[in-house]
């Protein structure tokens, strides 16, 4: 019988192959899926894995795409990796990135059609407020009544949807929009837009912040006494206690990071690749952005390797869906292998398989 | 300077690499390219655009490819989506929802070779950007006439999406229709708020039904509002987007189909001719984009009969379902005696006509 | 406006309806968190049922069938999640959330050939002359079987949960797992179990949807149920009496406000939408602020389990 026996510390040799493995899992089980619906498999997976980085036509434009794409969910999951690191259950960053897209959008549009400089740092001030407040609720709560922060920052999110689909319908709706839901587009109000910097790269603020995001965490949780501080809180509460770290700080600093960052997120998408608050604005990227921080194991490092792998299933599942007319609903399940794979594999890093005779009680 | 420069290089670049032959030449082969805002498997919308694709294929075969995405959402991802559209050597891409606008000028900039035929919007940016849209109040009148006649509550009811005023011409054709046979007739309309929550418009249908509503007409995307009244014995409705035949012959007893192939053979054809330009096209029976799926025999004959002689005057340009005198809903003069309404006081239609209870909400 | 057109009891029957599938997705989900784990994936399972049960339902021409294949459908997707989460240790957020994309893609899958279908159709149970005592008989008494079923599991699942051992067991794994372990419980084979319950549980709410609620299919159709369900399960406290509750104020709002449209009111769509989940953090506050054990929250929800003895 096979047993499990966990490890001192992680084994890096393992950390390192298990991500490999699955994606090579996965191209096996969706090569299946993929046969299964009369398509060549070998064909299905190079246009997934390969055509993004590599085709002579596309990976031009879809290399910089995948910072695009990937430039939220690093962000998010950042945030998101410090409180799961210290036991703080965020997992209504949807929730903050809406509300974030909705108040720095709210200040872009305000100004309009105004020019200055100013604008668009205020936005992003604005997204990041309400990214913090949206947080604060169930970090007030937790702290203050011991409520699950898990649960209200999920029933958070339903709240932010239904507001969105209220300012989108109203308050933020362009007058000038024939009537129909959605705000006027941020992308082209040159002092909101959130635009490439450098054009053909992909880099918009919200890329940059993504990238100084994961400086910044892995430097906190190497140098810094609050990184020590989470991660003694996560591994050993009762250690943590007596040496002096207070809960309620540190749930308070855990989800106002996280509001933080994912409010940020929601603003850069709503003034740049998005341009407009729209009923279905919200794409997913805050529950993505959770999937994210686990493949990246909480690591920033991991993390961005994993917003990237996620991002090249996304952008090669398009290309897979037009070229070789795949239904988006294959491209889905694929997502879900990947995932299953890697979670599944997780286990190897940080336990050891033993196999073992049955004990004697 | 160095960035604005930049740009217009790359853009020239990606147009001269990729864009194909210049605009003005006949082509040999073409790929038409079809973005989706939901499943093929919709049963609606989506699915109805989708046949209008298949109808290109089989009316130029080896000419034409076509290749599609569906459930594209209408952010950054659509942007996206159209971009690698172009580069993949579509010549021409139909973009098939309103949240698609912005997005498809923008990509039309640095395609100036691609064609865009973007649906329902109104922006047309760039010379190489046409938009499209359907006359669905034109059928809305047909089924209002037959609500009018087939209700015995006097009660017709509408199931709205958005109050957007696509949707709010529809109500108020139908209304006007009903209203012309059926002086007596009141309608209710409940707006759902979303295009496409099966149980939601069920629910919709439900609450309708129970206040005696027996004729629905709903302008959401699924057939959800059909199987509900099939639920209760005397309670008909309407196929909406396809002809949801499944539903024959009661509760649907006829259907507004949008038929988007005419169109859609058309535009492929006048690109291979090299004839393609841009225009805002917004045709209806006539050109045969909006038709009306078999009436059947739950319609006394004559009220079918009047149904078809509807459909035939409106196809052949000799009806206007919006002919005055027609009064806003407060009760002011809209249309004169035989004034016809003009294409933008419809495209921009927020107010109900005269007899209609309720607001639309803000 | 006119309010007098709503008639209250059919009003409350309609509600009842409506609450069927989330009622049925919440109690599997209960039993599932108070064995003290959080499967995020409903939204996943309920989809899942609603294409197997209307696949297989559609096939055979039976209904019957046709909830079987469902709650089967729904147990099997939650067997994924129960070999990652409790043999492979994996985490249950990232997990569920995997499962319900992995869930709507799937069920897409093998939906391709059935939309634009009628299910065989399900009548109502008769109870003869019963069924016409006024208000009573409208209210209760003109249902189809399914809704009897997920009645009946309310006081079902309270007297498992509270009078029986086997809920007791649950109960313990869920509050303490390494306690329940000292004590020689399967921690592992309980939570397995309690998951793939909740995925049939799903499963038959998803076939409900297709089945009956709206009899048809077609991608993507619980819209979010499986997501209410979630939300419901903390409205109600862990309690299935409260559970019932609170499927009939998620429900009961969506009809009444579409009920309310009808009649010609004007309703604040938005802000009725969202407020059961206002009042459900509400109501988690104040059951939380009375003292932390009264929330009702298994304390080992979420976490994994590893016997290392």
């Amino acid at each position: 019988m096979i047993r499990l026996e966990k490890r001192p510390t992680p084994s890096r040799f393992w950390t390192a192959a298990t991500p490999v493995l699955a994606v090579i899992a996965t191209m096996v089980a969706g090569g299946l899926m993929f046969a299964a619906l009369g398509k060549d498999p070998l064909e299905a997976i190079r246009t997934i894995f390969w055509d993004p980085l590599f085709h002579p036509q596309f990976a031009g434009y879809s290399r910089p795409q995948l910072l695009v794409k990937a430039g939220p969910l690093i962000l998010i999951a950042i945030g998101l990796s410090l409180g799961f690191r210290a036991g703080v259950w965020n997992i209504g960053a949807e929730g903050q990135y809406i509300i974030g897209a909705i108040c720095g959008a709210a200040v872009g549009l305000a100004f309009y059609p105004a020019a200055g400089w100013y604008i668009f740092p205020l936005m992003v001030i604005a997204g990041a407020l309400g990214g913090f407040v949206w947080a604060m609720i169930p970090g007030i709560l937790r702290t203050r009544f011991n409520t699950s922060e898990i649960l209200v920052s999920l029933l958070l999110v339903y709240v932010a949807q239904a507001l969105l689909a209220s300012v989108a319908l109203g308050v933020l709706r362009n007058p000038q929009g024939g009537g129909f839901p959605g705000s006027r587009n941020l992308a082209q109000y040159p002092a909101a837009a959130n635009l490439e910097l450098i054009p053909g790269t992909g880099m918009h603020w919200g890329v940059v912040a993504a990238f100084i995001a994961v400086i910044a965490s892995f430097v906190l949780l190497q140098r810094h006494i609050l990184g020590f501080n989470i991660r003694l809180s996560g591994q050993a509460p009762r250690a943590a206690r007596f040496a002096g770290v207070s809960p309620t700080a540190l749930v308070l600093t855990c989800l106002g990071v996280s509001g933080v960052l994912a409010g940020m997120a929601g603003l850069f998408e709503a003034a740049g690749p998005s341009g407009k608050i729209s009923i279905d604005f919200a794409s997913g990227y805050g529950f993505t952005a959770i999937i994210v921080a686990f493949l990246g194991r909480l690591n920033p490092v991991g993390i961005l390797l994993a917003g990237l792998l996620m991002a090249l299933t996304y952008i090669g599942g398009e290309l897979a869906q037009f070229m070789l007319g795949l239904p988006k609903a294959s491209i889905q399940a694929f997502q879900g292998m990947l995932l299953f794979f890697l979670l599944a594999l997780d286990l190897t890093s940080n336990y050891r398989l033993r196999l073992a005779k049955r004990e004697v009680a | 300077m160095i960035r604005r420069t930049l740009l217009a290089t790359a853009a020239l670049g990606m147009a001269l690499a990729f864009g194909g032959v210049a605009s003005a030449q006949a082509l040999d082969k073409a790929k038409a390219c079809f973005v989706y805002v939901g499943p093929i498997g919709d049963g609606g919308w989506t699915y109805q655009h989708h046949q209008g694709a298949l109808a290109v294929k089989e009316a130029y075969g080896d000419k034409v490819e076509i290749a599609w995405q569906e459930s594209v959402p209408e952010g950054a991802d659509a942007e996206r989506v159209l971009t690698q559209m172009a580069l993949s050597g579509c010549n021409i891409i139909f973009t098939t929802s309103f949240g698609y606008m912005d997005p498809t000028n923008t990509v039309a900039a640095k395609f100036p070779n691609v064609k865009f035929e973007h649906a329902t919007g109104f922006k047309r940016d760039h010379a190489n950007v046409a938009t499209y849209d359907a006359r669905f109040y034109e059928g809305r009148a047909v089924i209002g006439h037959i609500a009018g006649k087939m209700t015995k509550s006097n009660k017709i009811g509408y199931i709205g999406s958005f109050p957007i005023p696509e949707v709010i011409q529809g109500i108020n054709s139908y209304f006007l229709h009903a209203k012309k046979v059926n002086p007596a007739v009141e309608i209710s309309v409940v707006w759902a708020y979303t295009w496409f929550d099966p149980a939601k418009e069920a629910d919709a249908a439900k609450a309708l039904i129970e206040q005696g509503v027996d004729v629905i007409a709903a302008h959401t995307d699924s057939t959800a509002p059909l199987a509900e009244a099939a639920k209760t014995p005397g309670v008909i409705g309407f196929g909406q987007a396809s002809d949801m035949a499944a539903y024959k012959p009661s509760p649907r007893v006829a259907s507004i189909i949008d038929n988007w192939a005419p169109y859609y053979v058309k535009r492929v054809g006048l690109l291979l001719d090299g004839t393609w330009e841009q225009a805002a096209s917004w045709e209806g029976m006539p050109g045969g984009e909006v038709e009306i799926g078999e009436i059947t025999e739950a319609v006394p004959a004559d009220v079918k009969a009047e149904a078809e002689a509807m459909i035939a005057a409106i196809t052949a340009g000799t009806y206007h379902p919006f002919t005055g005198p027609i009064n806003k809903q407060d009760g002011s003069a809209w249309l004169k005696d035989g004034e016809v309404a003009d294409d933008g006081t419809l495209a921009g239609m927020m107010f109900y006509v005269e007899g209609i209870k309720g607001d639309i909400p803000k | 406006m006119d309010l007098s057109a709503i008639n209250p009891a059919v009003l409350f029957a309609s509600l009842i309806v409506a609450a069927t599938p989330i009622l049925l997705a919440g109690l599997g989900e209960l039993v599932v968190e108070k064995a003290g784990v959080l499967n995020l994936g409903v939204e996943g399972m309920m989809i899942v049922g609603a294409i197997c049960g209307f696949a297989v339902a559609v096939g055979t021409g039976s209904p019957f069938l046709g909830f079987v294949a469902g709650a089967v459908g729904g147990a099997l997707l939650s067997l994924i999640f129960a070999v990652l989460t409790q043999y492979l240790l994996a985490n249950q957020v990232a997990t569920g959330l995997a499962l319900t994309l992995f869930g709507l893609g799937f069920s897409a899958l093998i939906g391709q050939g059935y939309v634009g279908i009628k299910p065989p159709p399900v009548s109502a149970l008769t109870f003869g002359p019963l069924s016409d005592i006024p208000l009573l008989g409208t209210i209760l008494l003109r249902h189809d079987a399914m809704v009897y079923l997920a009645l009946l599991a309310v006081p079902g699942l309270w007297w498992a949960i509270n009078r029986t051992r086997m809920g007791l067991i649950l109960r313990a794994v869920g509050e303490n797992h390494d306690a329940a372990h000292a004590l020689g419980y399967k921690v592992v084979h309980i939570r397995l179990a309690a998951i793939v319950f909740g995925g049939a549980m799903a499963g038959l709410g998803g076939a409900y949807l297709s089945l009956i609620r709206v009899p048809l299919w077609t991608e993507g159709m619980t819209a979010g149920a499986g997501w209410i369900a979630l939300a419901l399960v903390v409205f109600a406290s862990w309690k299935p009496g409260r559970l019932l509750l609170g499927a009939w104020l998620f429900g009961g709002i969506t009809v009444l406000q579409l009920n309310l449209q009808a009649a010609g009111a004007r309703v604040p769509v938005e802000y009725l939408s969202m407020s059961p989940y206002v009042i459900t953090i509400v109501v988690l506050v104040v059951m939380s602020a009375r003292g932390g054990r009264a929330a009702g929250a298994p304390a080992a929800l979420g976490r994994s389990f590893h016997a290392t003895h």
